[in-house]
């Protein structure tokens, strides 16, 4: 009991081991966000542009 | 020469390539590359000049929604093409320095990158256009990716001719946008792209014939031998230069584009004759990249004419 209870302690101790990016990695990540963050911006206008030209008929989507 | 190749050593893919674990380091322009722009340019070309030609109106924002749509399914289909032949990029010098060859890119970042843009592109598209544009855009890169890159390309010399199928349906769906169906005159400039591609791309792979043996690709100049490859390469230009025409010889285009058919065409077969009869030394290597530079812009001015003097839909409307 009390050898198990002094792993535990140690165990909760220790720094869980994390991925640490370099420099670059970090660049990278960010350039890649800002990507995406453009991107969906513009889905987000280009939705709001096509409703405001279709108007009602944005509902009328016949195959 | 058989429809399958019969050398078990083409259909077997050969070592993965591109594997890297860790966190990514691939940049915006990593995954701009993984979309293959250059194909792209010619893919919007081509529907933009179906989506122009098309009788009726749409609305420049619909326009260029589709044309968007139709951009970004192309990229997809490059990444899913770039994921899946990795391995064969590798071992090509036209294609070492491709994102995933070089560790930039993770075959499954690849994956991800390519099947979000395709779901998106064919979702939007059929939402904010119509679904039989979508569709069209969907098979299309169902063609590209499944039916050509991951069975045709590794398994018959036939590959570049059933697979150009995929190149050849974005005039399609570029009309489709605007009528929300299909009919003749899209369906010829389907056969046009669909004739152009085999001399094109055969005329390029004569002179790496022997990087496509590397890689296990069974073109046809590897399977069947340059002075073979020849010979289809003019046929089909036989064949091209009359399809080429037709839009106009069925008076579905001016004369403008009659003359310019007939005369791109001519040339087309002359360039063609010429390559199958200058065979050795680097004046046959010349021919054959002079065929490919002219293929392009044999394909360039045909649409180019179409979409300045307006199809045969424009004039009549």
């Amino acid at each position: 009991m009390g050898k198990s209870r002094s792993m535990l302690v140690r165990f909760m101790d220790e720094k869980p081991e994390t991925i640490v990016l370099t420099e670059e990695q970090k660049r990278s990540r960010r350039a890649r966000s800002i990507a995406i963050a453009l991107a969906l911006g513009a889905l987000v206008i280009l939705f709001y542009v096509v409703t405001l030209v279709k108007g009602p008929a944005v509902l009328n989507r016949p195959l | 020469m058989s429809f399958v190749s019969e050398n078990p050593d083409f259909a077997a893919p050969v070592q993965s390539a591109g594997a890297r674990v860790g966190p990514s380091v691939a940049s915006v322009s990593d995954y701009v590359a993984l979309m293959k722009p250059r194909v792209m340019s010619l893919v919007v070309f081509t529907a933009l000049v179906g989506l122009m030609i098309a009788p009726g109106h749409v609305h420049p924002v619909i326009g260029f929604t589709a044309l968007l749509c139709i951009a970004v399914a192309a990229g997809a289909a490059g990444a899913l093409n770039m994921w899946y032949d990795a391995d064969i990029d590798a071992v090509m010098t036209r294609t070492a320095k491709r994102p995933i060859p070089r560790g930039r890119v993770a075959p499954g970042e690849a994956l991800a990158f390519g099947l979000t843009l395709a779901g998106f592109s064919i979702a939007v598209l059929g939402l904010l256009v119509n679904w039989v544009a979508a569709v069209l855009l969907a098979f299309t890169v169902f063609f590209y990716v499944v039916v050509y890159t991951m069975w045709l390309k590794r398994t018959t010399p036939q590959n570049i001719v059933i697979g150009g199928a995929a190149g050849a349906f974005p005039p399609m769906i570029g009309w489709a946008a605007v009528t929300g169906g299909l009919s003749v005159e899209p369906c010829l400039l389907f056969l046009v792209i669909f004739f152009w591609t085999p001399p094109h791309f055969w005329a390029l792979s004569l002179n790496r014939t022997s990087e496509y043996a590397r890689a296990r690709v069974p073109m046809l100049p590897v399977v069947a031998g340059a002075d073979e490859t020849r010979r289809q390469i003019l046929i089909y230009s036989l064949v091209l230069a009359p399809i080429g025409a037709a839009p106009w010889l069925l008076g579905y285009a001016g004369a403008i584009y009659g003359v310019v058919a007939v005369v791109a065409g001519a040339l087309m077969v002359g360039l063609a004759w010429r390559m199958k009869n200058v065979r050795d030394g680097r004046a046959g290597e010349h021919a054959a990249n002079q065929l490919f530079a002219f293929s392009i812009l044999y394909l360039f001015v045909l649409f180019a004419v179409l979409l300045v003097t307006g199809g045969p839909l424009t004039q009549s409307a």
